[in-house]
């Protein structure tokens, strides 16, 4: 092997780097490990827009406005989906510190026929656009099949009725998967050349030329087809101009290759969420070098960070009505995780961890990049404050715990979508949705039909006559049917998952992950507070099922109190507690494609709407079609005991080994009920995140706004033009919700000083 | 002993397990059941009666739930007793601050000063008393509250005497005592008045009102609207500088 500091060329790119195990191998965390310098200080260094940002900005601002109006400013129906199927593109040409949009123009989006062409038709339709018929045709001989034909040649009965019913929805079935993290970083620090010696060198490796099985017929296939996306990352980069294929030798450099990375994975994949993984304090090492040579100020930094961000914001993807639906706000999750700890006393902060917040001052709030602080009690007070600050400011920030995730995936890890980690560069997710746990209590109590429809969904339940719900016999009929649905449940992410990765592979992004990389498949639970409830009633109060004339009960009886999720009583916490524990222990049961190692998250994104809308009424007095919970969030307005009582709730649900894939809680306070200024509010916030993640929690969205402030912007849209607020794991802008979005975000608790 | 004090039961109309405007940090309030005074700007009037709907807690149990919100106190948090009036349930209250010291948690109490005595004991477990004083002088005390001053002045000699540290509070009502005079009168006042660590106005709020019908209990100060909370600042910027505070 070519000893990498022998080579003089490299010393241009890597003058000033410490460290030699990343140059060996590819190794962006020990690059970033051996060079980065953590900073503890406070704001007071950080820089305002430059006037080029301002500039872009201000036309991009126009752009976004004109979009908030129309949904949809434009799509290309002649190119389709791949890394190099478009022409460069600009906002402002002169003005543009970093380069390159998805298509030729701003806010245009992509066709991706890839995960089926019924769906790119049904987008299409909604706005009343048409494919070009010529470039369908090609597209059709050129294509065999869809992503979304073979999960449909394969998919068992029993999958296809779950999922008409609304048992298990938001496959992703009909879209890209999505939740993949490329390391993006690894273009900037190695350039692509290198990056496609070391895939070449895997391909020559014993293990990949020791052939016995379909797996190793498949990885080789699939290198191969990482080497040749890796070739057209590099071809696009230069329709801009650009030569990637050698490192970054500088900071502008590093944040345009990472970008061109990342922009390749975009303009492949409409996956649901296509996260950014932890760029900052890598990109700050740069920063750093450039300043120590002098030829970077804080202003250019700053410019670099903002108009990176700029190019964030601007992702789209083109979306079927039914998907706006379960993720409302037309979320493209470019999450990008920020702080954490290095080890017990040194942070990941950096500099550019504070100019990534600060992002959110200089060109408003919004809701991407998704912004993810990894908190850690042991961060710096500083950088803490920093953030509690923004969070009050712009509502623009969720938070997850560093102290919980780092003993499972180490410190070079990052969050896909809301609260998804996994080892940057290593790690995969299969995601998979969720399954309707309220929906399943139900089928327990009605023989395994649906409540809706009167459907036979679930076989081999029996029947249950009691006039009084009897606790023992429930629980024992509803974990049954939680056995039964998740076998259904796993055999329909097998499928997806195999099919996916035959029909839309995808190739760019996992060039930019380890050759051998591990798999976790991401089950997910909607409801959790509704069916703890709902057992915490028939437990502690007595409740009548009314049943139809099918013997399908539709309405429920409730005589007595009983103690709710969400007041810190354990009587009725330990039921979701157990709930979650035995849904993930049955799901354990079944095998997984590709040996993927099997996770569970109660998170819901804004489907807690939509799988309301298609249960029926439950035994907690929650009636047919009301919405769910988000996440993992007690019901609205049940946590009665103050916000701390309600935090203390969802911190036993436990993370590891069990609720792996995160637990996503959406917070909601008034500013006053936060403290009568800023700098109380500041602290008490700061208060609030070391003493809820000291519990083990891992995910919190915190939102300070009053419950006036979305009913007026409800209703007048116009004058909250940048309103963000968190919802489930992201944020949106809150004049893209829908009615019904908006009514149920506002019918949460806000936690005041009042209770209820 | 311990049987004995298990058997002391508090009468508690709510928790607040998130209070950030009760005392210094992140507090556990506890709401207690039972006020003697009639303020006309109440807005708890469902805290007047000590029979009225609550629950009854033993100072362990309480002590217990207190504990789980540890995390969140750091340095400066605690709990604070408030109400309706703590110092009207002596024994429960001398018992639950006994064991909040005993587990190391910050104790206040936010009193308008109306109780039955032991205050040497309930001020030696207490490390900050939040004190409403409703008015600085007899008559217009016994305005708006219909009760002399007189109990309020001998919990206020207690704090002085062992030297417990006050934060002072006054909710200020539109026409009532929104104006320079009353400052001055309460900055005098103030002044002689040791150990102030604190001194806040309340803009008076109507939404209280909805509990009064609910109770079908009269509303005295019926279109009286809510205090400006501009013109709040200004008089407590007013107040302090006479004071010589910067809050």
């Amino acid at each position: 092997m070519k000893k990498i500091d022998e080579n003089c060329e490299n010393d241009r790119f890597y003058q000033g780097f410490k460290g030699k195990t990343w140059k060996e191998e590819i190794n962006v965390s020990d690059f970033i490990d051996s060079n980065y310098k953590e900073y503890r200080g406070d704001d007071s260094f950080l820089a305002g827009k430059s006037k080029k940002t301002a500039k872009v900005w201000a036309k991009c601002e126009k752009l976004l406005a004109l979009e908030r109006k129309k949904h949809l400013l434009d799509v290309d129906t002649v190119n389709m989906s791949g890394i190099n199927s478009f022409p460069a593109g600009y906002i402002d040409k002169a003005n543009e510190v970093i380069v390159g949009l998805q298509t030729d123009k701003p806010l245009k989006r992509i066709v991706n026929p890839y995960g089926g062409l019924r769906m790119v038709h049904n987008a299409l339709a909604a706005y009343n656009r048409t494919l070009d018929p010529a470039a369908e045709k090609v597209f059709s001989s050129m294509m065999r099949k869809t992503h979304n034909d073979g999960v449909f040649d394969a998919y068992t009965p029993n999958i296809r009725k779950a999922r008409s019913a609304g048992l298990i929805t938001g496959l992703p079935d009909a879209y890209g998967r999505g939740r993949i993290i490329g390391d993006y970083r690894r273009v900037a620090l190695y350039g692509i050349d290198r990056l496609i010696e070391e895939k070449q060198k895997d391909l020559l490796s014993d293990e990949l030329l020791d052939i016995d099985c379909e797996e190793d017929i498949r990885i080789r296939e699939e290198v191969s087809e990482q080497i040749r996306a890796l070739g057209k990352i590099k071809e696009m980069a230069k329709t801009y101009g650009y030569d990637i294929s050698k490192p970054a030798c500088n900071a502008k450099e590093a944040f345009q290759w990472t970008y061109f990375a990342y922009l390749a994975s975009v303009k492949e994949n409409n996956g649901a969420a296509m996260s950014l993984g932890r760029v900052s304090t890598f990109l700050d090492i740069y920063i750093e070098r450039d300043m120590a040579n002098g030829i970077l100020d804080e202003e250019g930094a700053q410019e670099l960070v903002d108009q990176f961000t700029i190019k964030l914001r601007l992702v789209r993807h083109l979306r079927t009505p039914e998907y706006d639906e379960i993720f409302g706000g037309d979320p493209t999750w470019v999450t990008e995780s920020i702080g954490g700890m290095l080890n017990e006393k040194k942070s990941l902060v950096t500099k550019n961890s504070f100019r990534f917040l600060h992002s959110l001052i200089n060109l408003d709030p919004s809701p991407e990049p998704n912004l993810t602080v990894l908190w850690s009690t042991r961060l710096p007070i500083n950088f803490k404050k920093y953030c509690a600050k923004i969070s009050i400011l712009t509502d623009s920030i969720q938070y997850e715990s560093d102290d919980v995730m780092s003993p499972i995936y180490g410190h070079d890890y990052a969050i896909a979508c809301c609260v998804s980690a996994m080892k940057v560069g290593k790690q995969m997710q299969f995601f998979g949705a969720r399954c309707n746990l309220a929906k399943s209590l139900l089928y327990s109590i009605n023989e395994g039909k649906d409540e809706k429809s009167g459907k036979q969904v679930v076989d081999g339940i029996e029947k249950m006559t009691d006039s009084v719900l009897n606790y023992e016999k429930v629980k024992k009929s509803y974990f049954k049917t939680l056995d039964i649905v998740a076998k259904t449940y796993v055999d329909a992410l097998n499928i997806i998952h195999f099919m996916h990765d035959k029909y839309a592979y995808e190739a760019g992004q996992m060039a930019l992950h380890d050759t051998f990389v591990e798999r976790l498949m991401a089950f997910g639970m909607a409801g959790l507070s509704v069916a703890t409830d709902s057992m915490s009633a028939i437990k502690y109060a007595k409740v009548k099922p009314i049943r139809n004339e099918d013997g399908i009960a539709t309405d429920f009886e409730i005589e007595g109190e009983f103690p709710k999720y969400g007041n810190d009583d354990d009587r009725v916490d330990k039921i979701a507690v157990e709930i979650v524990q035995h849904f993930i222990s049955t799901l354990k049961k079944h095998k997984l494609y590709r040996g993927a190692k099997h996770t569970l998250s109660a998170l819901t994104i804004t489907s807690n709407v939509m799988y309301g809308k298609k249960t029926g009424t439950t035994p907690d007095g929650r009636k047919a079609g009301e919405p769910f919970a988000p996440g993992a969030n007690p019901m609205h307005g049940r946590d009665c005991s103050g916000a701390l009582a309600s935090l203390n709730s969802v911190a036993k649900i436990p993370y590891c080994d069990c609720c792996q894939d995160g637990i996503s809680n959406t917070f909601s306070i008034i500013p006053n009920a936060l403290g009568h200024d800023m700098i109380s509010r500041v602290k008490n916030l700061v208060g609030i995140l070391d003493g809820y993640f000291v519990q083990g929690a891992q995910h919190i969205n915190v939102n300070v706004l009053d419950r006036e402030k979305l009913i007026d912007a409800m209703n007048h849209p116009d004058k909250y033009p940048t309103l963000t607020i968190r919802v489930s794991g992201y944020a949106v802008n809150f004049n893209k919700l829908s009615r019904a979005h908006q009514e149920e975000v506002i019918a949460r608790t806000f936690h005041n000083r009042i209770g209820c | 002993m311990v049987i004995f004090m298990d058997e002391i039961k508090g009468k508690i109309r709510s928790f607040e397990s998130m209070g950030l405007v009760d005392g210094p940090g992140i507090r556990f309030v506890v709401f207690m059941q039972g006020c003697e005074l009639r303020c006309l700007y109440c807005h708890n009037p469902d805290t007047w009666n000590k029979d009225f709907f609550s629950e009854e807690i033993s100072p362990k149990n309480l002590i217990k739930k207190i504990n789980r919100f540890k995390p969140y106190f750091g340095t400066e948090g605690g709990v604070t007793f408030s109400g309706g009036e703590p110092l009207l349930q002596p024994k429960f209250l001398i018992e639950c601050l006994r064991l909040c010291k005993k587990n190391n948690i910050h104790t206040a109490i936010d009193t308008a000063g109306v109780g039955f005595g032991n205050y040497d004991e309930i001020l030696s477990l207490t490390d900050l008393v939040i004190l409403d004083i409703k008015a600085v002088k007899e008559d217009e005390y016994k305005f708006i509250t219909g009760q002399s001053m007189k109990r309020f002045n001998i919990f206020l000699d207690a704090c002085q005497r062992l030297g417990t540290k006050l934060w002072l509070r006054q909710v200020i009502v539109p026409g009532i005592n929104d104006d320079k005079q009353h400052m001055i009168a309460l900055r005098d006042y103030i002044k002689t008045i040791k150990n102030v660590e604190k001194v806040e106005l309340l803009p008076y709020k109507t939404i209280g009102v909805t509990k009064y019908k609910a109770l079908k209990l009269p509303y005295r100060l019926e279109g009286v609207s809510d205090m400006d909370e501009k013109k709040c600042k200004e008089l407590e910027k007013f107040l302090l500088d006479g004071l010589g505070f910067n809050n």
